[in-house]
């Protein structure tokens, strides 16, 4: 479970990650003051609900941004090496080989003209030194890791061939296609059907642990967190809220917004009348509300919450952005 | 006819508030006449739902679940007459839906029965303002014609799901996806119905978000006695808000049962390959059964048992013959193996009993 560190510097970094999306009405906020950071052979789950900004910080890190949203302050740091400032044609020589990505719709992330092998091999060639053969029996091997059966006969299909499930694995082999360090999946398994969902993450778990690829695995559902992260990051409003070991959070929460949110997923096997409920929505990027981002909503808001911002403070075996652990918390956990 | 038909609807001495027997939907799939002709290709039925049969006793909520393409929806769809059955009957309150031909004598049970869908976003008029929205059944209906009265009766709609009256001035798009919802709830409740069937209400929402809907839900059940038909493909949603729950795959019900002891107890080895593949908040770190196999192409789907390629326990009878419903303590499955005693316990939980078939 505990992160491999073999050496001091972590695989990724990231600092105080600023996302911005100019307007005519000026530039909104996305991503703000984002910090966190990736073991090599990690998987760290980014959990949040929609427009927390967890897809954006993804996008961030592999330089797919749409414009105009672009990052506006902080540093993103790969293998030791600044990656948020690259010219374009060294960005695209990274991802791909270094850091592989897998998208929500697997049929977005494949062009529906060209063959699978067509696909794999340009990736494969791009990235390496094999000539077309041995790509093709590369592509094919990969295919074969990834559970699709007779791989020799379908690689010459066209995705439109291949059903959700078996498409998604296709998008998995292409992202592990060159060995890369770290993968971004950002809402793999959420197209998917709950028995498609279940194959999709014990492939992704196999092949990471096989390949020693870290994940940074952003999705709504914390299920999927739950089997697959060693460390849980919950986004709100554009910011960290609280992160820490996984078990840690899902069992001690200490934010309230991850308490109100663990509270209310109907969990089967336990008998409750009434879901938690956090009242209220998260407030959209123009009016997010001074001090803590959560605090209207929050059961247990006091002044300071109103007017200053949290950062992120020790609280248990986890990180909180929140006040209530302000005071001389002891600082148990090795994380961070 | 109409005086017969209150008759009819009226009493309510039947516990069952929906009875549905045999429903079938079969789409015609077919190429066009053309490639028919020229080409030699065949026509093509895709049995959405294949003979189904349940009941919801009233004030309580069925939920159907089921992966893509299990027929779940279209059976929502049968139930308040959006698509015509194929074959099988649909019997509300006694008054059975097949057999209302006219307008006239569809009206009253029309108002009774409601739907909320899916899509908050795609589901409201984006140019009518809310108030007009929720106000359309009871316009549609002839419930009142007193503008005052329309727009107090809005008003209090709105409060019930947690909105304010002065949100009927606005347009859908001033609002989340949950507020979306709640409307669109509103709107259900504006006719008074008894019934309502909710095709995924919560799938497009955020989990707080969901969380409130289906708050809300219960509490308005309790508080107007409301029966409703609930079809999700979330099987902890369809824990938290159900009484009983059937689950579907490729047409067929293959279980149902009350969901406590669906849940504790699955008897069908889909429903277990179901509930074994639910990502676990717990981290009890429980083996897993290796999920195999996908849902097989509708248009053409395996013979005997529908599950049989996928399953465990298959054997000859089960890919020759299609299996039927037997009794078990509360619900119904269609097992081969259960019926003939060959499947493993599922859940030590309960002591082990098998089939009294």
């Amino acid at each position: 479970m505990a992160a491999p560190r073999r050496r001091n510097r972590p695989l990724l970094q990231v600092e105080d990650l600023r996302i911005e999306i100019p307007t005519r009405k000026g530039a909104l906020v996305a991503v703000d003051g984002v910090s966190f950071h990736i073991e090599e052979g990690e998987v760290l789950g980014v959990v949040g609900e929609s427009g927390a900004g967890k897809s954006l910080t993804g996008a961030a890190i592999i330089g797919l941004l749409e414009p105009p949203g672009h990052i506006a302050g902080g540093r993103i740091v790969f293998e030791g090496e600044r990656i948020d400032d690259l010219p374009y044609e060294r960005m695209r020589r990274l991802r791909g080989a270094k850091i592989g990505m897998v998208f929500q719709d697997p049929l977005t992330s494949l062009n529906p003209l060209y063959t699978i092998n067509q696909q794999l091999t340009e990736t494969i060639r791009t990235h390496t030194e094999l000539g077309e053969k041995a790509a093709r029996s590369r592509a094919i091997e990969l295919l074969g890791e990834v559970g699709i059966p007779a791989p020799e006969r379908r690689i010459d299909q066209y995705p439109h061939q291949f059903s959700g499930g078996m498409r998604q694995r296709v998008v998995i082999a292409l992202a592990l296609a060159v060995n890369p360090r770290l993968i971004v999946a950002d809402e793999p398994t959420t197209a998917l059907d709950v028995s498609i969902q279940a194959q999709i993450i014990a492939l992704l778990k196999r092949l990471c642990r096989e390949h020693g690829t870290a994940v940074m695995l952003v999705t709504h559902d914390m299920g999927v967190i739950a089997e697959t992260a060693d460390r849980v990051a919950v986004m709100y409003a554009g910011r960290i809220a609280e992160i820490g070991p996984v078990q840690q959070v899902i069992r001690h929460a200490r934010h309230p917004y991850t308490l109100g949110l663990m509270g209310s997923i109907p969990t089967i096997g336990h008998e409750v009348e009434r879901l938690t409920q956090i009242d209220g929505a998260m407030p959209r990027l123009t009016e997010i509300p001074r001090g803590c981002a959560f605090n209207p909503r929050c059961p247990k808001a006091f002044a300071r919450c109103h007017v200053e911002r949290p950062e992120l403070l020790p609280a248990g075996q986890t990180e909180a952005a929140c006040w209530l652990y302000e005071a001389p918390a002891q600082r148990t956990g090795s994380d961070g | 006819m109409a005086e017969a038909l209150r008759s009819q609807t009226g009493a309510g001495g039947d516990q069952a508030l929906v009875r549905v027997t045999d429903l079938a939907k079969y789409f015609d799939v077919s190429p066009p006449f053309l490639n028919r002709v020229l080409q030699g290709q065949r026509r093509a039925v895709l049995k959405a739902v294949d003979g189904i049969s349940f009941e919801i006793p009233r004030g309580k909520t069925f939920s159907l679940v089921g992966e893509s393409g299990c027929g779940k929806s279209t059976v929502a769809r049968l139930v308040v007459g959006l698509y015509a059955a194929t074959r099988g009957r649909i019997a509300f309150d006694g008054v059975e839906l097949g057999a209302l031909k006219r307008r006239s004598e569809m009206a009253p049970v029309r108002r009774r029965l409601q739907m909320i869908f899916q899509d908050p976003y795609a589901s409201l008029n984006p140019r009518w303002r809310v108030a007009d929205i929720v106000a359309e059944p009871i316009r549609a209906h002839g419930l009142s014609n007193d503008k005052a009265a329309i727009l107090d009766r809005v008003g209090e709609l709105l409060r019930q799901v947690g909105l304010a009256p002065v949100d009927g001035e606005k347009f859908p798009h001033e609002f989340s996806g949950g507020q979306r919802q709640r409307i669109s709830i509103a709107r259900a409740l504006a006719s008074q119905p008894e019934f309502l069937v909710c095709d995924e209400p919560t799938s497009a929402l955020d989990v707080s978000v969901q969380a409130q809907i289906l708050n809300l839900m219960k509490a308005l059940q309790r508080s107007f006695g409301l029966t409703y038909l609930f079809i999700s493909h979330d099987l902890a949603v369809v824990y938290y808000i159900s009484d009983t729950v059937g689950v579907m795959y490729l047409g067929r019900l293959v279980e149902w049962a009350d969901a406590k002891s669906l849940f504790a107890r699955p008897r069908h080895p889909y429903t277990r390959m179901l509930l074994d593949a639910i990502p676990d908040l717990e981290m009890s770190g429980r083996q897993r059964t290796p999920v195999a196999g996908e849902v097989p192409n509708p248009i053409t789907p395996p013979t005997g048992c529908h599950f049989h390629p996928r399953c465990p326990f298959a054997n000859e009878r089960c890919r020759r013959e299609a299996p039927k419903a037997i009794k078990i303590a509360v619900g119904e499955v269609a097992c081969h193996a259960v019926e003939e005693g060959r499947l493993p316990d599922a859940e030590v939980k309960a002591p082990p009993t098998l089939p009294e078939g």
